[in-house]
């Protein structure tokens, strides 16, 4: 490793998506109700209530250690981290120390040099949400907290790294794939607010380690990394020292803070948890079925459809429109395909993220639809981008959905052509408006036409954009370029 | 042996607070008891603790939580349906 | 409901309930009508609860431990809230923030603790029945100094849920009456699988006590009648017990050579557990109000401060110092293989013997204030607390007297066999009566 190198290691805690809670029956679906209305003695911590593990918690764990190729170990258990805070009811979380549930795994991701790189996995380990707090008053000393307690027991599951990650961008790709993982391995929901957050440890080769607690959303990842490894390097430039700290990332300007917060020495004196009995549960991870994962679905993806490696990546990254892709091209795989590969992780993710829209919005029916017209030949791509325009922002902004074809009618989108065939007459200016516009821009553009006959090439172009414009998109291009051609050699003739 | 200053610090870890004019006695009688727990250096044997039962776990299911008006009822102040705590320096 | 209620307005000269419900209602079953006392660290809906501290002066628990539900059901009239040492840690009850309990055998002594409330309000003839908890002696050791009788059950057969926990891996609530018949009756309404207890087994008891001990080998442990044990309370246990030879048993001298470090095991144990369980009491949900204008680790320290008694304060911090940094293997881990080598001598023992006897308590109950060192108060539970590390079930029925106060016989059985631990003590008890 070179000197100066940057190193990463990520601590990850993701929310299980199970029904219930970690130790107690309260419902985990608390995000649109009332503060303290998911709560009951167990998660409030009422003196004598006690933890009952959920089953599943452990389930959705094991999937995890098993995709990441973890090692379960024989035996595991639940120990007491104790600090005071007033979000942590009982003043110690339940979460696992020296036994945690499974241990030395990987992910694989694609490195920056191109390639695919393995971030090992230290362990894996199962522990409690605490509650929320929220901040109130102004002045100094009138300053106080709320709390509510619907957050405490969630159960989170821990994936710690080994400090494998040599940048920014490794770090987004390794988050990235880790939050496909758990939600192919239908455990996690990134959709849910407040569903991940990040601690990240960044160090430069030589110089101490800092911790950067509290991001709590992908791109903050990339933009803290990047702040803390500027700060860092800024201050070894200017010979001075990284101090070995715990900093807070403060998402709203994009910067990484010294904690002024009392949090008391680390010592949480941890021992192991008395109201819990330990796990046995190695001989459970045989029986465990995995799904396809991130990167199998990509190798069919590129085996089945044809897709190239880059739209394959995009297109797998995420469950959803992965799922979506599928959807999609299942009436005509053959035909679709090679269309929907372009059109949805090119052209349909680029208008998604500008509208801020998320793929659930886009009606797989209706789009495939649309790239039917457009296989058929019905309307161009240009139209094509316009109709899919329209459909999203009706889908935006709440209004009655079309479908693609009465967009394309409603706003005359259908591709301007000729064909012999149906006309019956062959070169009538009267009846073949491609002609007609032919026509109408040589005679508009006669300074091109002499271009042309000079042997200009742009001359061509210039007039085949002109083609264009005047026919609104709605003719193929290969068949303007034949039809202006014959025109040309006609008048030279 | 505990000295004064580390009475008061493990006081201060568990957030029960000594007053000056018990810490005295306090550390002294401290100190006996901790005396009196050296006697485990002497205990030997393996950590091959029986465990008898393990996994024991419930299924996924929902129960009723408490109403909010439970939960607050105890709380010495309460504000919008949050229950107040003191301030935490952020 | 039936919508039955019975008056409860007793004399209660010795202090021994902290609540009292004078209009106490109650259902039909096997207790239908009878008036049961709580130890106050039994959380009771409705019901103040508070451990006999300052801390939890106010708290209204919203929901019954699993054990009142049992009672509740079995029709049983719950009568009131007993006094007891502050979240449990005492022998003698003066540890209790509300004033201690007195002994009704004489008023200048202590009743013993921490369930010295529940233990008087039998012993004094207001209630019958009581539930008790048992850590290190709890129960046993009022039962002896009171002179009724209290069993601790194996560990796990009672459900904790709803226990104000003071140490998870050594507490059992357990029954406390007049007479073994009464302890049974109440343990068998409390006995069983709890699904919200991780710890519970699933042994209901469904016993009726037997006389009859013909055959019965009982181990006499050196360490339970050597120095430390006043020799009048020896001469009467060991009178006892040659009673329980006349019916029917022999006798087989052992030993327990883990009880030279049993205790500082048991105080290490307990004193960790506690310092993590009552580090949630801070003023916030319940308890005393935290001062919300100071920052929240002044004022978690001002409410627990003065929330909290001495005798509580300090087996926090013994507890904060044995888990802190360091500290863990010389402490915690090192009482943890104690523990096993208690569970193992008594294996040993019981592969042998059936049950095994000695005196509940090394002394009879002390006299108000007599123990005001804290050291010396924890060495008079050396012989109730290997029980509690070894999880095993023991009972404390009365046998005599001696220097005037009653005298406990205490008999131990093997994990789960509480039954024949009841057995032997209703067939001493049968006898002498």
């Amino acid at each position: 490793m070179a000197e100066g190198q940057v190193i990463v290691g990520l601590e990850v805690h993701c929310q299980l998506d199970t029904k219930s809670k970690l130790f107690c029956g309260c419902s985990t679906d608390y995000r649109n109700d009332a503060p303290n209305t998911h709560v009951c003695p167990v998660c409030l911590g009422l003196p004598g209530a006690m933890p009952v593990l959920n089953k599943r918690s452990i389930e959705y764990a094991m999937r995890v250690a098993k995709a990441l190729n973890c090692s379960v170990l024989p035996e595991s258990e639940f120990s007491r981290k104790n600090y005071f805070y007033p979000d942590l009811d009982k003043a110690y979380q339940i979460t696992q120390y020296d036994k945690p549930l499974a241990e030395g795994g990987y992910l694989e991701i694609e490195s920056d040099e191109g390639g695919e790189k393995r971030i090992r996995i230290t362990r894996i380990h199962v522990e409690e949400d605490p509650g929320r707090l929220v901040h109130r008053g102004t002045t100094e000393s009138g300053k106080y907290s709320l709390v509510d307690y619907n957050r405490a027991g969630i159960p989170l599951i821990e994936i710690v790294s080994e400090p494998d990650m040599r940048s920014p961008k490794e770090a987004r790709k390794f988050l990235n794939k880790l939050r496909a993982t758990l939600e192919y391995l239908s455990v996690f929901d990134s959709e849910k607010e407040g569903s991940l957050r990040v601690d990240a440890n960044i160090s430069i080769k030589g110089s101490e380690r800092v911790e950067v607690k509290n991001i709590s959303s992908y791109k903050g990842v990339e933009k803290a990394l990047l702040f803390e490894i500027t700060r860092q390097k800024s201050l070894l430039r200017r010979g001075q020292k990284v101090d070995r700290e715990t900093r807070h990332y403060l998402e709203a300007r994009g910067v990484t803070q010294s904690s002024r917060s009392k949090e008391q020495e680390h010592d949480y004196r941890y021992f192991p948890e008395p109201d819990l009995r330990p796990l046995h549960v190695q001989s459970w991870v045989e029986g465990i079925v995995l799904p396809e994962l991130p990167d199998a679905r990509r190798e069919r993806f590129i085996a089945q459809y044809g897709c190239s490696l880059n739209h394959a990546r995009t297109l797998t990254g995420e469950l959803r429109l992965a799922n979506f892709f599928e959807k999609v091209v299942a009436a005509d795989p053959t035909g679709l395909s090679t269309l929907a590969d372009t059109w949805i992780a090119d052209t349909l993710i680029g208008e998604l993220n500008y509208r801020a829209m998320s793929i659930d919005a886009v009606d797989a029916t209706g789009f495939t639809e649309l790239l039917t017209l457009l296989k058929q030949c019905i309307i161009t791509d240009n139209s094509g981008i316009e109709v899919l325009r329209v459909m999203l922002d009706q889908r935006r902004d709440n209004q009655s959905c079309e479908t693609p074809s009465a967009i394309v009618d409603r706003l005359n989108l259908r591709k301007v052509s000729f064909d012999t065939a149906q006309s019956g007459i062959e070169g009538n200016p009267d009846i073949d408006p491609l002609r007609t516009s032919i026509a109408e821009v040589l005679m508009e553009h006669p300074a091109a036409v002499e271009d042309f006959r000079k042997g200009r090439k742009g001359a061509f172009n210039f007039l085949i954009g002109q083609l264009m414009k005047k026919t609104r998109g709605c003719a193929d291009p290969a068949e303007l370029n034949r039809l202006l051609q014959e025109e040309l050699n006609k008048k030279e003739a | 042996m505990a000295t004064e200053q580390e009475v008061r610090h493990i006081a201060g870890l568990a957030d029960v607070g000594i007053n000056t004019e018990e810490l005295a006695r306090f550390t002294h009688q401290f100190n006996a008891i901790l005396d009196y727990f050296d006697i485990l250096d002497r205990v030997s044997g393996d950590t091959a603790v029986t465990r008898d039962r393990y996994n024991v776990m419930r299924e996924d299911e929902i129960e009723p939580s408490l109403p909010q008006e439970e939960v607050l009822r105890n709380a010495a102040a309460t504000e919008d349906g949050f229950i107040k705590a003191p301030r935490v320096m952020e | 409901m039936s919508g039955h209620e019975i008056t409860f307005e007793p004399d209660d000269r010795y202090n021994a309930f902290l609540t009292t419900c004078s209009k106490a209602p109650h259902g039909h079953g096997k207790l239908a009508g009878v008036a049961v006392a709580v130890k106050d660290n039994i959380s009771t809906k409705g019901i103040e609860t508070t451990c006999a501290s300052k801390i939890l002066k106010g708290y209204i628990p919203p929901y019954d431990a699993h054990v009142v539900e049992l009672l509740r059901n079995s029709g049983a009239a719950i009568v009131g809230k007993t006094n007891m040492d502050e979240f449990g840690m005492g022998t003698t009850t003066e540890n209790s923030a509300f004033g201690p309990t007195l002994n009704p055998c004489d008023t200048g002594r202590v009743p013993g603790g921490s369930s010295g409330g529940s233990a008087a309000a039998i012993a004094a003839g207001m209630v019958r029945m009581a539930l008790g908890t048992d850590t290190g002696g709890s129960i046993r050791c009022p039962a002896a100094f009171c002179g009724i009788v209290g069993l601790k059950p194996t560990y796990g057969r009672v459900s904790r849920y709803g226990l104000i926990a003071y140490a998870n891996s050594l507490e059992q609530i357990g029954p406390m009456g007049r007479t073994v018949t009464d302890v049974s009756t109440l343990l068998g309404v409390i006995a069983g699988h709890d699904r919200r207890d991780s710890t519970s087994h699933n042994k209901p008891y469904t016993h009726t006590p037997k006389a009859g001990i013909k055959g019965l080998k009982i181990g006499i442990p050196q360490e339970y009648f050597g120095a430390g044990v006043d020799m009048a309370v020896a001469a009467v246990v060991n009178t006892a017990i040659g009673r329980l030879e006349e019916l029917g048993a022999t006798t087989v001298p052992c030993s327990i050579p883990s009880m030279e470090y049993a205790l500082a095991a048991y105080y290490v144990t307990c004193t960790c557990e506690a310092s993590s369980n009552l580090a949630r009491f801070d003023g916030v949900r319940y308890g005393p109000a935290a001062d919300t204008k100071k920052s929240w680790h002044d004022a978690f320290r001002d409410v627990r401060r003065a929330g909290f008694g001495t005798e509580v304060r300090r087996r926090i911090m013994l507890g904060t110092y044995a888990l802190s940094s360091g500290y863990y293997g010389k402490y915690y881990a090192k009482a943890q293989i104690a523990r096993e080598n208690v569970k193992r001598d008594f294996a040993r023992i019981f592969a042998d013997v059936d049950v095994i006897a000695g005196p509940t308590m090394p002394t009879v109950a002390f006299r108000l204030g007599e123990k005001s060192d804290p050291l010396s108060m924890y060495l008079s539970d050396i012989l109730t607390v290997p029980v509690n590390l070894a999880g095993i079930p023991a009972i404390s029925v009365p046998c005599g007297k001696a220097h005037g106060m009653p005298v406990g016989l205490q008999i131990m059985g093997r994990p789960g066999e509480d039954e024949r631990v009841i057995d032997v003590a209703y067939t001493y008890e049968q006898a002498v009566t």
